[in-house]
């Protein structure tokens, strides 16, 4: 297969960025896109140019580096999945692919297609855990779970912390993320304890960084790769008013 | 020099060496434990639990990941399961069992002392874990779940859906951002250590490169803390991480570190075949698959291109079933993996380049239902998908074995320290607890056992010694280093051959794969130690470095860790050369059983193989330690999975 693919180029975020045309010739239908790129960019350092910096780790959609917006969908066609588990075959042969950034005003670019996504972290720093002293646990089965939060949980759980929700979202918004975790651990009785400072603490972290707010548009949960259901983004806004309301009036 | 290896075995039985040191080893007062500075390198399982824990004591903790965020290290690709004797099944577990079966399991070739503390410590992970909001599978009363793993005759592991690397590192991740935000841990994500500081024979330190700068500094501590996992990458095609090295070990070792093992590399039975040339990474689909799918091939190699479904039940042969009925489709990885390569071997593989076995769901989807095998695997039957555009609720999975998980790595003592003072290794980066072969779902299990319940033990023991004794970055012996980082750094950059890193390092791959790989001979090691000096010569040569070093150039980053591979393959194969038997993983074709089973030497080859680098600027033939393996609680008899 061959494509033509048009690549936001950009050394540092003091220069200006622009497309730059590139082909991609004799493709393997069952070649990843991230391969089809280190093809481009092996052939892009064969003839002395620079090659296109992406971000990439595990190839297999749990690490959440990859972070490409492919014809303007963040991590590309094929939902859900992160970017690196798109296939060639996922395109029509000759087809023209654009290649950008996540275009979020939180995620600095860094360089080319690499950007700096550490206020997502810094969100978790914030109250994203459950104070559990190493040494200090209980008996595991000593704390029940019923079945059905123990799989809420995990099913918020599952974020991989991409970035895409904001990615995708008109508002730049990262309450997908943010909702993820707050729900992970309100749905477990290990987190109940530091439940209203968390919430708390977390979305007022989430709204210094600069991200924006949620008008339930849902493209966040169109594009995540770990199928995090939007209904966490109202699970947030409950724990959010209560958290409000007891820091306010007392418990 | 470096005279008989002490491991540091706390005397008394078995089962009380573990609190016989704890009683007895040093401690550091609270008041003290803010003037000590802890340098961990890697953010995973290990790392992330140790730079958590040891903040939480009180230490000021330093921790570094080459990724952009501590949350990305490759333990999160971790699919299974933790083991931990719990015995919640009330099926016949206890810490000795799993103790067992662990030095069972790596083919008697590990520590005793090191595996019996993992497997005490394996029940006091899972309590920190639920404690920390990890949501393990849990039974429709609340209880937690428990589902059986290879090479064990008990269900022990515990499990996040298929996600179960993800989830316990996300609780490390967690603690560790817990002690961020109180100032005991500065993260430096994105940041690379490329050389370690050995000052008056203590390691005091680290050299790193920022990723997105290029700058390099200079970092001191009074202790350092390797967490770097493994090296499966030197195959080039391995499940690892794209971004997995062997940097940093292998900077530890040509400073003075011993590497053992390096030959104990494991191949991991599940994983989706290569596909083609343009391929980066293999993936592995769980081991937990083979609690339902039932591996096969045809009988006749004639029937290979055949459909599966054209293929009935007795032209079909369920190989590991008929060979090993006992443990069956969950015999052992290294096990399950020759199987595979010998039926293949015999022209009865299938799919593309008929290197491949069938793994089908068939029996138990009509045995327990689709939704129930969907609840079970649905991701890994998503991501099976996604790779190879089939559908394996209909049709059965293809697999075959990849490179997965390296026992071998630097050589560390019971207090998991290596042989330079000051210098720990925890986590898949140590050799310790595996042996020459790692059980499923054991890895999670060390890593967390390392970082949460033993390194906040043992590292106390060489602290309490080392009051006052950290260098600043201003002794001379930092400078030195540093500029040697930036030489070589300078040395690739300016080379501007023609040939890609990547062609380089795919050459290696392949090298090590049909030579030091599922099986290995002396000829064949023989030449691949002839070749691989010589394709280092080639890289120092043609390669082709574009970009420069001040700013973010993945290039360089990736070069100067196959310049690694490069050297550190060599160590791999004379390892395995020198290891004249088969055990576990590395099985030498020249020592086999009547059955084709790995024929160990017990009388010759009972010893941890230590390497000491002998280079002084050119590589010469590394010296070998013999850490002599004593075993006292266990009898060392023939694995056996029949």
């Amino acid at each position: 297969m061959n494509f033509r693919l048009r690549v936001w180029r950009q050394e540092n975020r003091e220069t200006e960025g622009r497309l730059v045309e590139y082909e991609a010739r004799d493709i393997s239908p069952d070649t990843s896109f991230l391969e089809m790129l280190d093809i481009v960019n092996d052939e892009l350092t064969e003839r002395g140019e620079l090659p296109i910096a992406f971000d990439s780790d595990c190839r297999e959609g749990i690490c959440g580096t990859c972070s490409l917006t492919i014809n303007g969908e963040a991590h590309g066609p094929r939902h859900p999945g992160a970017a690196c588990q798109v296939y060639m075959r996922d395109f029509r042969d000759g087809e023209t692919i654009t290649i950008e950034p996540f275009r979020v005003g939180s995620f600095p670019l860094v360089r080319d297609l690499v950007v700096d996504r550490s206020a997502l972290d810094r969100i978790v720093q914030a109250g994203g855990f459950i104070s559990a002293r190493a040494g200090s646990a209980p008996e595991a089965n000593s704390i029940l779970v019923p079945k059905h939060n123990a799989d809420r949980a995990m099913e918020a759980a599952a974020c991989i912390g991409c970035g895409a929700c904001a990615a995708a979202c008109p508002n730049a918004s990262a309450m997908l993320f943010t909702s993820a975790k707050i729900s992970h651990l309100a749905f477990l009785p290990q987190g109940d304890p530091e439940r209203t400072t968390r919430v708390l603490r977390m979305v007022r972290r989430m709204d210094a960084e600069g991200f924006g707010n949620c008008t339930n548009i849902y493209e966040c949960e169109a594009v995540c790769p770990a199928e995090i259901s939007a209904s966490l983004i109202a699970k947030l806004n409950r724990e959010y008013a209560r958290a409000s309301w007891r820091e306010r009036f007392g418990e | 020099m470096i005279g008989q290896l002490d491991a540091k075995i706390p005397p008394g039985p078995i089962d009380r060496k573990w609190a016989n040191y704890k009683n007895n080893s040093r401690l550091v007062s609270p008041n003290n434990r803010r003037k000590f500075e802890i340098i961990v390198v890697g953010s995973g399982l290990a790392g992330g639990s140790a730079a958590a824990t040891l903040g939480e004591l009180g230490y000021n903790v330093k921790c570094f990941c080459y990724q952009d965020s501590p949350r990305r290290a490759h333990s999160i690709a971790a699919q299974g399961g933790i083991n931990a004797a719990k015995n919640y099944q009330n099926d016949g577990d206890s810490v000795f069992r799993l103790f067992y079966d662990t030095i069972k399991g790596g083919d008697f070739r590990s520590r005793e002392a090191n595996v019996y503390r993992l497997a005490e410590e394996s029940v006091n992970i899972i309590d920190q874990c639920v404690a920390q909001g990890v949501p393990f599978a849990r039974e429709y009363s609340g209880y937690l779940a428990n589902r059986s793993f290879g090479g064990a005759q008990v269900s022990r592991t515990f499990y996040a859906r298929g996600q179960t690397g993800q989830q316990l590192l996300l609780g490390a991740y967690q603690a560790l951002c817990r002690q961020i935000a109180a100032g005991k841990v500065e993260m430096f994500p994105q940041t690379e250590m490329l050389d370690v500081v050995l000052v008056d024979g203590h390691a005091k330190g680290i050299i790193t490169r920022d990723l997105k700068t290029g700058a390099i500094r200079a970092y001191a501590g009074d202790a350092v803390v390797l967490a770097t996992g493994g090296y499966g990458n030197v195959f080039f095609l391995s499940t690892n991480a794209r971004g997995c090295n062997v940097t940093a070990s292998y900077r530890a070792y040509k400073r003075g570190a011993l590497f053992a093992n390096p030959c104990f590399t494991q191949i991991h039975p599940t994983c989706i075949p290569v596909s083609g040339e343009h391929q980066s990474k293999l993936t592995l689909m769980s081991e937990s698959l083979r609690n339902d799918g039932r591996v096969w091939v045809p009988k006749r190699a004639e029937d290979c291109a055949k459909r599966p479904n054209e293929i009935s039940p007795p032209e079909r042969d369920y190989y590991l079933e008929r060979k090993y009925p006992s443990f069956g489709n969950l015999s052992p990885r290294d096990i399950a993996s020759r199987a595979a390569k010998e039926v293949c071997d015999e022209g009865r593989g299938v799919g593309p380049g008929g290197r491949g076995v069938y793994l089908d769901f068939a029996d138990a989807i009509s045995r327990l239902g689709e939704q129930t095998i969907r609840e079970r695997y649905g991701n890994l039957f998503d991501i099976y998908e996604k790779i190879t555009a089939e559908n394996a609720y209909k049709t059965p999975m293809r697999i075959y074995p990849a490179v997965h998980y390296t026992m071998g790595g630097l050589w560390v003592d019971y207090d998991l320290m290596s042989n330079v003072p000051g210098l720990h290794v925890i986590g898949e980066a140590n050799f310790s607890d595996h042996g020459a072969n790692r059980l499923g779902a054991s890895a999670l299990m060390q890593g967390l056992a390392d970082g949460y319940f033993v390194l906040p033990y043992t590292l106390p023991n060489y602290l309490a010694g080392q009051i006052g004794k950290r260098p600043s970055v201003d002794h001379p012996e930092f400078a030195r280093i540093e500029s040697e980082v930036r030489a070589r750094i300078e040395r690739l950059l300016s080379t501007n051959g023609t040939r890609t890193i990547t062609s380089f390092h795919r050459e290696l791959g392949l090298l090590l794969w049909d030579k030091c790989g599922m099986a290995r001979n002396a000829a064949g090691l023989r030449e691949a130690i002839a070749r691989i000096p010589q394709i280092r010569e080639e890289f120092w040569r043609t390669v082709r470095v574009p970009g420069e070093d001040g700013s973010y150039n993945q290039s360089l980053e990736r070069a100067g860790r196959v310049a690694d591979f490069l050297e550190f393959a060599e160590l791999m194969c004379i390892d395995a050369l020198e290891r004249d038997e088969s055990c576990g993983a590395h099985f030498r074709e020249e020592h086999q059983t009547g059955e084709g089973e790995a024929q160990r030497d017990d009388e010759n080859f009972a010893f941890v193989s230590a390497w000491e680098y002998q280079g002084n600027g050119k590589i010469e033939r590394p010296k070998l330690h013999r850490e002599p393996l004593e075993f006292e609680a266990v009898h060392l008899s023939q694995r056996s999975y029949k």
